[in-house]
This record gives C-alpha cells, structure tokens and sequence, in this order.
C-alpha cells in the first residue's frame, strides 16, 4: 500500500489510503440518505464523487466533515479510526471543506477572512500574511492577504476558501460542486489548482454531476446513486456516458430539441428596457443600470434562451418583465398590448405563467398546503375563485389535476409544500403556471436542484408547450439545458444583451462561456 | 385526505396545553421559592366562580377577544400591531364624544358612534401603515410611539370635551343618553350584574374575521404575504396595499375594544377608563394562534384568570400579581411550544410523505428517482 513517488503524485490505484469509509449509513425520518458507503481516496489524487440531484453525495460529504453522524460505518483517516462530531473534529483529523456557497466576509480582507476562527496558529499579523504567501506560492493559488474580499471575483474567492482550508492544516480537501459557480475558463483555473495541490501530495475529493468536468480533472471517480456506492472506476478508462449510466441506472435523458415550432407571430417584444441602479454610487454597483436598453423578441412556438454568468441582470430581467421592478423604462409588449404600468397581477392574467428562480421564496408558500399553492398567483382567475371568494372545491380538484398530470409525487393536496421534495414541488408549479393556457411562459433556471427525472419531466412540459404554441423565455445556468432546449440563445452580460443571437445547433459552451465574461469581444459592452 | 387535517389539528391543540401545564409547573415553582402555598392558591384559582364572577369572566373576555382579533389580523400578515392600546384608547374617546353629544336620536347614534370609533382606530393604525409603505418605518416602532403620544392626545382633548361636574374630581366625556346604551342581559342566573349585549357584535366580529380571512381572496392574499412577502409578490399581490389595508383594518377592530365597557357600563369616557388591554390582546391572539375560536378560548382564559385571582390577597394573603406571572409566562411557553410542535408536525409530515412514496415505489415499477 506505500508506492509513493518521490514528486508526490501517486497511481491511483495503489497509493496510501488517507480516507476509508466502510458501510456508512445515514438514515433521516423516511429518507435512507446513505446506506453501505464503501469510498478509498488515495493520497495525491483527486477523487470525484458523482451522481445526480438527492443521490445522497452532500450527506456523505457532511458525515465526512462531522456535520452529520453517521448511523452505521467506520471512517478511517490516514489510516486510524476518527469520530467526527463536529467540524472542528475533521479539521483536527486534517479533513477541510470548501462549501458552494462561500463563507466570507466581503468587508474583510484575504487575510482576515483567513485567520477568521484559527488566531491561535499564527495570530492575526505578519506571521499569517507570510504563511498565507507560502501556501498561496506553494499551491500557485495567487492569493494577495490584503486585498478586500468584496473586490474579488468568484475564482478568486473561491481560491480564498481554498486556502483557508489548507491554512488550517488539511491534508484531505473536500469540494462541494466547486464548479457550479464559475464561467468555463474559471474552472479550468480551479483544475489547474486541483492539479497543484494533488502534485503536493493531498487529497483532493471533488463533489459534481457534471461529468466532463469531472473526467478531465479527476483521477478516480465513485458514482453515488439512491444513497450508496455503485461503482469506483479510475478516470482513465471511463466515459461520460458510462458514468451517466451508472448514475441515473436508466437511459439518459437529453433535451434535445425536435424540429422547429418557431412562428412568425411576435408574442412578447421588449424594447430599450433598462433599469437604473437602485442607488448610483452604490458599493460593488457603481451606479451601473442593472439593464439597459435590452431589445427581445419572442415568437409564438419559439424558446429564447439567456446565457450568462449569475448577477449579470438575468434576475432583473426577468422581474421587470414581470412587473416586479418599478423602476423600469423602456417597454414591453405581449401581442402587441402594452404592459408598461400594469401590475404584476395584470400581467400574470394577461396570460404570463411564471416559474421564479428561488421557488421556496418566491413560488410557494412552504407552510401552506399544496391546494392553496396551487392558488398562489392565479388568485383572481378561474378554477380558484368565485366572485370575491375563494373556490375551495374548484381549487382542490384543480390540484388534484394537476398531481395527476404532472406526476407530482405526495400522497395527497392537503400535505405542506415544505413536506415535498424540490423536484416534486417543482412540477406542481410547472404544472400550475400551464395551467389556464399562458401565452408566454417565464421560466427561470426551471430545473435547478431537482433529480433527473423531474428534469426530464419538465423539459419535456416544456417541449409540449412550444409545440402548443407558448413562447418561452428561459434563463439558465445551465448550458447544455439553454442548448437542448432553446430556439434561440441571446447571452446577457453586466446588463446588457450581447448583440446576436447564438444558434443552439452550432454554438459550443466555450463559445458561449467567452461571450459570458466578454472575453474576446471587448466592445460587447459598449455596442449593445 | 381529511386524516392529515385531523392530525394537523391534533398537533395544534396539543401544542397550547403543552403550554398551559409548563407555565402552570412554572407558577407553582415562584409559588415555592416564595414560600407560598401552592395548594392553597391554586385551590382559589381553579375553583368555580359565582354567578356574579362568571358574569365579569364574559365581560371582560368580550374585550379582550376584541383586542386579541385586532392583534391577530395583524399577525397573520406578519405586522406586529403593538398599538392596539392606544388605537383603542383614541377610538373609545372619539366614540364617546360622539355619542355623548347625541347628534342622532337612540339607536342610531349608537351605531354612528360604533363607526365614528372603527374609523377613528382605523386612521391612528393608518398612520403607521402609512409610515412603513412609504418610509419603510417599522410598524412596531411606530405604533409604540403612537401609544405614547395617543395617552397625551385623549389627556389633552379630555380636558377640552370634559363636563364640569362641581361635585366630583373625576373628568369625564358627556354621559351617553340612556336610549343609546347597549343593554346587558343576565347569562347566569342569579348573578347581581349583567353580560355586555357588545358580546354579540364581538361574536359578529369573530364571524366575519374568519369568513374574510379564510374564504375570500382578499384573506388569501393577506395570509400569502403574511407566509412570504416574497412569493406573495411574485404571485402579484401588491404587498404595500396588504399592509396598509390590514393596518386599517386592525385598527378598526381595535377601535372596538373599548365600546363595551363604554355602551355597557362606564357610558362615558374619563380618566379612569380601563387601559392595557391592547397588550393583552398581544398575548391572546398569541395563545388563540390567531384562530377566532382559539382567540375566544384565550380570551376567556386571561379573563378567567384575572377573575380568579382578585381575592387572594385577601383569602391567601398572596398578591394577585402572581396571575400576571402566570400570563406572562403562558406566552413564552406558548410561543416556545408552537415551534416545538410545528417543528415536529413537519418531521411527521415529512416522513410520511416519504413513507407513503417508498410504498408507492416498491408496488409500482417505476425507476425514477423521488428523493430530490
């Protein structure tokens, strides 16, 4: 078990061992998260754990870093049995974690974020600004300790996370979908890290469904499906679509779309829409509009996709349409009707189905049961009401339609929203916002965080619409979603639309990704 | 699907007795360290009243339901009403000037009087839905505020509209005539005084807060954005609107909460009218979850207590006060016990979601995943 080569890097296949898990098993009230985990990671390699939505990879990695207890199973680090009740016990156990959502205080500087709750190793001066250096110089994560963090992107920040972990000494390096946040050229940085810190000989276990991301960076990879290991195969010899397999244990799924349904009928035109900064001179904004002059229009059977890197307006975009943000000028149009002053309310009866980006703030009403969240936003109109009343049968069989037809998984309408998993409270609001024929449907990252096959199932509402005759406006981090599905992609950057359309059938991530940061195509932002 | 609105229902009265037995523990243990005696105190407080007690029980239950709902519209919405005691306060002097004039004959200046007090609570609420729509104040700030400065108002406009009775030092509003009072009626036989006929209009109240609440659009709309602004926003409700209409209409319950006292028994509105009770409609609407009956349940409760504590000081040589140790921890324990249930309703709901999926899972064929 001890062939490790002088320069750090170890074959995968026979290094030391830092991390065993043996049987591991979690169980919540009527969910086995986990059941018989059985995971080597060797010493200088990165270890990728895969597997789609609710397979159960974010409880194992919390039972790794002592967020969680496991029920069953062993957990052996370097070699000695660890019980990790707490994360400041995996971090004594050299275990580090690097969570999607980064933990950092924006007011603080590289270095003080850092020494954040570990004073005690090399106070809070110099002694931390030189050892931040070394390790920053060590691992190639170019890292200044006095700069503030709010000035920082998110490669950057995330590098910052990063350090931190090792800062505090871990050899085994957890990372929880680093990916997710970055545009492409970022994450081939992030890898080039990775590569780094597995050539210095630590453990790197990386956490993604994202399969080409994982086969181009990892050295071993174990898929995770319906709570327990179903195969460990080294990197090398496995595709893709292998690994797909394995993780959804069916046929795959892909939104590709059939032959073009796009018409020449225009149902929703926005024109100059823009939308100033909400203070000019704002921290972080400096008084940038959110949007400006943004020009779209969508046709009956058509679905127009906007690709863009978080933050860069999608989320106003979507808002003004709706008639969230009062603040907006310029306008917009649904079969040639002017919206501009309408409420949202209006709009929504006016024929536009909704689907928010954050459904638990802003889709549902969690603590409400299904049937009355069947009513949310369709308040004022047929089967829901009557007169100034609630229709209370018309809305329960309404709701029971629609757990029918959409394959809503409860076992009745009278449970809590909250009581649901996100798939299946994604399809009940899927299926509500197609209720009462909409003419335009604005769907914002419509299948995030939801398992395989509710995606299937709402690309596939989706695709039923379009050929209905909805037109769509889809926002999506999600690329290979904006290419499967859409008619045509528009990329949105620091407010503005990039100027052209991209065609889904030819255009590449990478192409997309470039447009998305303004790489190559430095006057984007002052064309548009 | 009924058996999950049962259990819901279960949960919701298991979680106010849970309450009531840790704040009963909680008294017992004050009793003790002050060396009381336990037994005897509860033995006064938890005997039957007399007639003429059960009568002052309806009486004053019958206000504080009114507070407790005026409270309580609020709460659904998330608003935090803390200004019910002073919206009543105003209110129940405007009523009283209005009626004591008697612009209008009987029974109608009763009824402009009842109006003149829900508009007047209305607009003194309005003006903190006003400050929070437009300058984002927090209604709770605001409202204190507004009880401040309605206890100096009423003092103020009580000297302008008081009657000069040489021989008494009491200031008070002209006396309503006698064919605008409510009459009472005697509820319990035997008993030397009577039940407010307010209690009807406070029962017609407490219909029309469920029916407006519950079935219409308009409570639809309330209850949304009181769950989530944020989904309530998007769902198109234009929550500036909710907030301002619920303000109004919190304080035209709170308008009400003195007019029993007022048409049935004080008839005039002086220095020494009753104040506080907007604060206790606070803990009522608390413990009644904001439900009209578990309101009236609280209602009856706080009165009851009250009741029943006024001889101790003489039969047990304890203060009274001890009630209002006991209220006071009623609440905290109620609030702490609805979190504690509501937290374990939406395990066991969670669970059985998922039991009922497993079942489902293993009967049919299909291979989806529902764990998402």
């Amino acid at each position: 078990m001890t062939t490790s080569v002088p320069d750090g890097t170890t074959n995968p296949e026979t290094g030391d061992v830092v991390v065993r898990l043996r049987g591991i098993g979690k169980t919540f009230p009527g969910v086995i998260a986990n059941h018989d985990i059985d995971i080597d990671v060797r010493r200088g390699t990165v270890h990728a754990i895969v597997g789609e939505n609710g397979a159960g990879k974010s409880t194992l990695m919390k039972i790794l870093y002592g967020v969680q207890k496991p029920d069953s199973g062993t957990i052996e680090i370097h070699g000695r049995p660890v019980d990790l009740g707490s994360p400041s016990d995996a971090i004594g156990a050299g275990v580090g974690m690097v969570f999607q959502h980064f933990m950092l205080a924006d007011n603080f500087t590289v270095l003080e974020n850092v020494v954040l709750g570990a004073e005690k190793l090399h106070g809070i001066g110099d002694a931390a600004r030189a050892e931040i250096r070394r390790l920053s110089e060590a691992y190639g994560l170019d890292v200044d300790p006095d700069v503030l963090v709010e000035d920082l992107g998110v490669g950057a920040r995330q590098r910052i996370e990063i350090l931190k972990v090792l800062y505090r000494g871990a050899s085994v390096i957890i990372l929880d979908e680093p990916t997710a946040v970055l545009v492409p050229q970022e994450v081939d940085e992030l890898f080039d890290n990775l590569r780094e810190l597995k050539a210095e000989g630590l453990a790197v276990i990386f956490i993604s469904h994202k399969l080409d991301e994982v086969l181009s960076v990892a050295d071993t990879v174990t898929v995770v499906r319906r709570g327990t290991t179903v195969d460990t195969r080294p990197a090398a010899g496995v595709t893709s679509r292998q690994l797909a397999e394995l993780m959804v244990g069916s046929e795959l799924p892909s939104p590709s779309t059939e032959t073009s349904t796009v018409t020449d009928q225009p149902v929703l035109e926005v024109r100059d829409l823009t939308l100033p900064a909400p203070t000019a001179g704002l921290a972080g904004t400096g008084g940038r509009p959110l949007l400006s002059d943004v020009d779209l229009t969508i046709h009956r059977g058509e679905i127009l996709g906007v690709a863009g890197v978080e933050g860069n307006g999608q989320a106003e975009l979507v808002e003004a349409i709706m008639g969230m943000r009062p603040g907006a000028t310029g306008s917009v149009r649904l079969f040639g009707a002017d919206l501009g002053g309408l409420s949202t309310r209006r709009r929504r009866e006016a024929g536009i189905g909704y689907i928010p980006e954050d459904r638990h703030r802003h889709a549902l009403l969690l603590d409400a049961p299904l049937w009355e969240n069947r009513v949310l936003g369709h308040q004022t109109r047929e089967p829901n009401v009557s007169g100034p009343f609630i229709d209370r049968k018309g809305a329960r069989t309404d709701t029971q339609r629609i757990v029918e037809e959409y394959d809503v998984r409860t076992p009745g309408i009278d449970v809590l929203a909250r009581a649901l998993s996100g798939g299946n409270q994604q399809k009940l609001i899927i299926g509500r916002e197609m209720t009462g024929e909409p003419s335009l449907l604005v769907a914002a990252h419509p299948t995030r965080g939801v398992d395989v096959g509710a995606q299937a199932a709402i690309w596939d509402h989706i695709k039923r619409a379009r050929r209905d005759g909805l037109a769509v406006l889809l926002i999506s981090a999600d690329l290979d979603e904006l290419i499967g599905l859409s008619d045509t992609i528009r990329v949105i950057l620091r407010g503005r639309l990039v100027p052209g359309a991209f065609d889904p059938a030819t255009v590449t991530p990478q192409q997309l990704g470039s447009a998305m940061t303004g790489a190559g195509d430095d006057a984007a932002g002052d064309v548009a | 699907m009924t058996d999950q609105r049962l259990k819901r229902l279960g949960l919701a009265l298991a979680a106010p007795a849970l309450a009531l037995v840790a704040a009963f523990l909680i008294t017992s243990l004050v009793l003790v360290v002050a060396g009381d005696s336990v037994g005897g105190v509860w033995g006064q407080i938890l005997s039957i009243p007399e007639a003429r007690g059960l009568t002052n029980i309806v009486n004053s239950a019958t206000v504080y339901y009114l507070s407790g709902v005026a409270v309580a519209i609020g709460f659904r919405m998330n608003l935090f009403n803390i200004g019910v005691d002073g919206q009543y306060r105003v209110a129940s002097f405007a009523a009283a000037v209005v009626a004591g004039e008697a612009w209008l004959p009987g029974w109608l200046n009763t009824a402009a009087a009842i109006l003149a007090a829900m508009l007047v609570g209305a607009a003194w609420a309005g003006i903190a839905g006003l400050l929070r729509v437009t300058r984002g104040v927090s209604e709770v700030i605001s409202t204190i505020m507004l009880n401040a400065i309605a206890t100096a108002l009423v003092a103020f406009l009580l000297r302008k509209a008081a009657v000069d009775d040489p021989g008494s030092n009491i200031t008070a509003t002209k006396e309503i005539p006698e064919g605008s009072r409510i009459p009472g009626f005697t509820l319990f036989p035997g008993a030397p005084n009577q039940v407010y006929g307010f209690v009807f209009i406070a029962i017609v109240v407490g219909v029309v807060y469920w029916l407006v609440i519950n079935k219409t659009r308009f409570g639809f709309d309330l209850r949304a954005t009181g769950l989530s602004e944020t989904a309530a926003v998007a769902s198109g409700i234009d929550v500036k609107k909710m907030i301002l209409v619920s303000m109004l209409l919190s304080g035209a319950a709170a308008g009400l909460v003195g007019l029993p006292i007022l048409f049935g028994e004080a008839f005039a509105y002086g220095s020494t009218f009753q104040s506080g009770l907007g604060f206790a409609g606070i803990a009522i609407a608390l413990l009644g979850r904001n439900h009209p009956v578990g309101i009236a349940l609280g209602a009856l409760l706080f009165a009851f207590l009250d009741e029943q504590s006024n001889p101790l000081q003489i039969v047990q040589d304890v203060s009274p006060d001890i009630v209002k140790i006991t209220q006071g921890v009623i609440v905290l324990t109620v609030v702490i016990a609805y979190e504690v249930v509501r937290r374990y309703g939406v395990r066991l709901e969670q669970r059985q979601v998922a039991a009922a999926l497993d079942a489902e899972r293993r009967t049919g064929s299909t291979s989806k995943e529902v764990t998402g």
